[in-house]
C-alpha cells in the first residue's frame, strides 16, 4: 500500500468542514510556515523538495517560483489552476470536492512565500458546486483567523476569492486563464513576457495546479527532503492518478510512483483490472494530449524494461515508443474499442476548444475531426493517413500556446502506433462500419533488439 | 420586457466587484453573465448583455465578445432543463453515444433541439471532468453520472415533475 500525502484524510467523516480538518491536524503547516520559516525558506523546502507542476507539464516547481520577479510597491498574485478540463482527467475535482481545506491550507502558505496578498483560485465553470464548497471552507478559514490581516501575527494579509470560468479549456493554459480572469476572451498570450514577470492585471503572477498548490501542506509539515525521499528519481512525492475508460474500478488514486503500469491496471487496490473478461489493447496515460499507447508499449518499454507509473518511465522512448505522466488522467481502452473513432472525438474535443487565434490550430484541428470522421465511417482514402500526418505535423510547435501540440500528439500517436487499424478502416470500408478491428498484435511481445 | 436585477442580486454584483483592485471591475464579468443567464431564463440576449455592460460601465462588444466564447453561455433560448451530455473520448468508451440516442427515442430532440413544448433542449458537449463516472450529463448546477437508460427516464420525469410545480 503506498504512501497517501494528500488524500490519507480524504474518507474521514465530514473532513470537508472546518472543525474536522483541524482536529486532523489541518492547518499546523501554515502555523509553521508563518512562524518560523521565511518567505525565501518556504519556497528553499519547494525547492528541496524536487515537487513538480501537477498540471501537466511536471516543471519544478520551486524554480518556477524563483522566477517570480518582486519589483518595489507592485502587487504579486498566486492564482491556482482549477480549470481541470484535459479529457480523463478528474484529480483536482476530488480533492476541492472531498477535502477543500487542503487546497486553501496549502494556497496561504504559498501566497506567503510568493508575497501575494490576493490569491484566486479559477475553477471551470461547469463545477458550480465546487464553488460553493471551497468559498465556504474559505470563509470558515477567514473565520478562525487563517486568512485576513495579520494573520497569526505575522504582519502577512491575505485573502482567496474563487473565479469561475464559463466552459474553455483553452483557459487552462496559464496565460489564456489570466486574460480569462481579467474579463476578456481566453485567448493565449505571447510569451515572453512570462506571468512570473507580466501576469494577472500586468503584475507578477505565479499560476500553479491545484494538486501542487495542496503538495505544499505535506513538503511544510514534513520538510522539502523528506518529501524528496517518496518516489523515485526526479519523480518525488506522489501523484495523483484518475483512471477511467474500461476498468473495473475507475476513480482517483494517490501513487508514489514507484509501483508499475501493469499493477496499477490489475491491482485491486487500483483500478482492479478490465470488466468483462476484456483484454487490454491501449491507454493513454497522462491525459487525452499524451501518447496513447498500445498494450506491449504500455506494459515494458521498448528496451524490455517494465514501465512505471512515474514521469521518467512514462517518458522512456520518447513519442517514438514512451508517452508522459501529463495530468495523470489515465485513460485505459480494451479491445472492443475503436482507435480511429477514440481518436476522432478527440479530435473533435480538440477543434472545438481552439481559441482560433493561431491559424495551423484553428483550420489544422478542423480538418483533422473531418478527416478522421470521413476514415471512421467508411468513406476515407488511403492518402488521408499520410494527409493526416502532414497536418499534425505543420501544427506542432506552430501555434502560440500548446493546445496546437496537444492537438496534434494524439493524432501523431495514433497513426504510428495503429497505423494498420487506420489502412483497415480504408481497405475495408464496410466491414469496419459492422465491427471493430480489436486486439489484433496490440499486445504481441515485441522482440527487443540485441544491444 | 424592462432587464433589471433585483437589489439582492445588485448586492452580489457589488460583492464580485469587490474581490478585485480599484479599476479591474472588468474582471467581474463573467461572474455577471452566470448570474444574468441564471436570472433572465437561461440565455443572455442582447438586452441582457446591454444591461450587463451598462452595470459594469463597459462598452457592449466588450459583453458580447466574452459570452460568445465561452461555451457556456447560450445565446439564443434554450428549454427550461438543458441537458447537456458529455460525448469526449472517455465517456464514448462507455456508451455516450446511447445515451444521445436514447434521449432521441424519449424526447425526439436531437443535439442543438428543443422539444415543441420548451421543456428541454438537448446539447452535446466536451469533456466536463466526470471521466470516471461516465457516461454523464449535466443538467443545471448538478452532474449526472453513471447514467443508463433508467436513469434518464427518471430525470425527465423529475424535471416534468419540477415544472409541474412551478406552473
Amino acid at each position: 500500500m503506498g504512501r497517501k500525502l494528500l488524500l490519507e484524510k480524504a474518507h474521514v467523516e465530514n473532513i470537508r468542514s472546518y472543525e474536522v480538518y483541524r482536529r486532523e491536524g489541518g492547518y499546523r503547516s501554515v502555523e509553521k510556515a508563518l512562524k518560523t520559516l521565511s518567505p525565501d525558506q518556504v519556497t528553499e523546502e519547494v525547492k528541496k523538495s524536487g515537487l513538480r507542476g501537477r498540471g501537466g507539464a511536471g516543471f519544478p516547481t520551486g524554480m518556477k517560483w524563483s522566477f517570480l520577479a518582486k519589483p518595489e510597491g507592485v502587487p504579486r498574485y498566486l492564482v491556482v489552476n482549477a480549470d481541470e478540463s484535459e479529457p480523463g482527467t478528474f484529480k483536482d475535482r476530488y480533492l476541492m470536492e472531498f477535502i477543500p481545506h487542503l487546497l486553501i491550507e496549502g494556497m496561504i502558505t504559498s501566497s506567503y512565500a510568493l508575497g501575494s496578498n490576493r490569491s484566486y483560485i479559477y475553477i471551470r465553470g461547469e463545477y458550480a458546486w465546487i464553488t460553493h464548497i471551497l468559498e465556504q471552507a474559505i470563509d470558515e478559514a477567514r473565520q478562525h483567523g487563517w486568512l485576513g490581516k495579520n494573520i497569526l501575527g505575522s504582519g502577512f494579509d491575505c485573502e482567496i476569492y474563487v473565479q469561475r470560468g464559463a466552459g474553455a479549456y483553452i483557459c487552462g493554459e496559464e496565460t489564456a486563464l489570466l486574460e480569462s480572469l481579467e474579463g476578456k476572451r481566453g485567448n493565449p498570450r505571447i510569451k515572453p513576457p512570462f506571468p512570473a514577470v507580466k501576469g494577472l492585471w500586468g503584475c507578477p503572477t505565479v499560476v500553479n495546479n491545484v494538486e501542487t498548490v495542496a503538495a505544499l501542506v505535506p513538503i511544510i509539515n514534513e520538510g522539502g527532503e523528506e518529501y524528496a525521499k517518496i518516489g523515485i528519481g526526479k519523480s518525488t512525492g506522489t501523484k495523483l492518478i484518475s483512471a477511467c475508460g474500461n476498468i473495473n474500478k475507475p476513480g482517483v488514486y494517490e501513487i508514489d510512483m514507484t509501483i508499475s503500469v501493469e499493477e496499477f491496471i490489475y491491482s485491486d487496490e487500483y483500478c482492479g483490472g478490465i470488466p468483462q473478461g476484456k483484454k487490454l489493447k491501449a491507454c493513454i496515460p497522462g491525459g487525452s494530449s499524451v501518447p496513447i499507447l498500445p498494450a506491449n508499449l504500455l506494459l515494458k518499454t521498448a528496451k524490455g524494461e517494465t514501465r512505471m507509473m512515474n514521469y521518467e518511465s512514462l517518458a522512456d522512448g520518447g513519442f517514438a515508443s514512451g508517452s508522459m505522466m501529463g495530468s495523470g488522467g489515465f485513460i485505459v481502452m480494451d479491445d472492443s474499442q475503436c482507435v480511429v473513432r477514440h481518436t476522432y472525438t478527440l479530435a473533435r474535443f480538440y477543434r472545438h476548444e481552439s481559441c482560433g487565434q493561431c491559424s495551423p490550430c484553428r483550420e489544422g484541428t478542423g480538418w483533422m475531426e473531418k478527416i478522421l470522421w470521413n476514415i471512421e465511417t467508411g468513406k476515407g482514402r488511403s492518402s488521408d493517413i499520410d494527409l493526416l500526418w502532414d497536418i499534425q505535423r505543420k501544427i506542432e510547435g506552430n501555434t502560440i500556446c500548446p493546445l496546437g501540440d496537444a492537438a496534434a500528439w494524439p493524432v501523431a500517436a495514433a497513426i504510428r502506433h495503429f497505423r494498420d487499424e487506420f489502412e483497415w478502416h480504408v481497405s475495408h470500408p464496410e466491414e469496419a462500419q459492422k465491427r471493430n478491428y480489436g486486439l489484433a498484435h496490440y499486445a504481441d511481445p515485441l522482440t527487443v533488439p540485441v544491444a | 420586457m424592462k432587464v433589471s436585477f433585483t437589489s439582492e442580486q445588485l448586492q452580489e454584483v457589488q460583492r464580485l466587484v469587490s474581490r478585485y483592485p480599484e479599476g479591474r471591475e472588468k474582471s467581474a464579468l463573467i461572474p455577471v453573465l452566470h448570474l444574468a443567464q441564471d436570472t433572465f431564463g437561461g440565455w443572455l440576449s442582447t438586452d441582457v448583455m446591454d444591461y450587463v455592460a451598462s452595470l459594469l460601465q463597459l462598452k457592449p462588444i466588450e459583453v458580447y465578445e466574452v459570452a460568445s466564447f465561452y461555451s457556456m453561455f447560450n445565446l439564443s433560448p434554450v428549454g427550461k432543463h438543458l441537458l447537456e451530455v458529455c460525448q469526449t473520448g472517455p465517456c464514448m468508451l462507455n456508451g455516450s453515444e446511447s445515451i444521445v440516442e436514447y434521449i432521441y427515442v424519449r424526447l425526439g430532440i436531437r443535439p442543438g433541439e428543443t422539444t415543441t413544448d420548451g421543456q428541454f433542449t438537448l446539447k452535446t458537449v466536451e469533456c466536463l471532468g466526470a471521466c470516471g463516472y461516465a457516461p454523464m450529463l449535466q443538467l443545471g448546477e448538478h452532474y449526472k453520472e453513471h447514467l443508463t437508460k433508467e436513469k434518464i427516464d427518471a430525470l425527465i420525469e423529475s424535471c416534468y415533475a419540477k415544472s409541474a410545480a412551478l406552473n
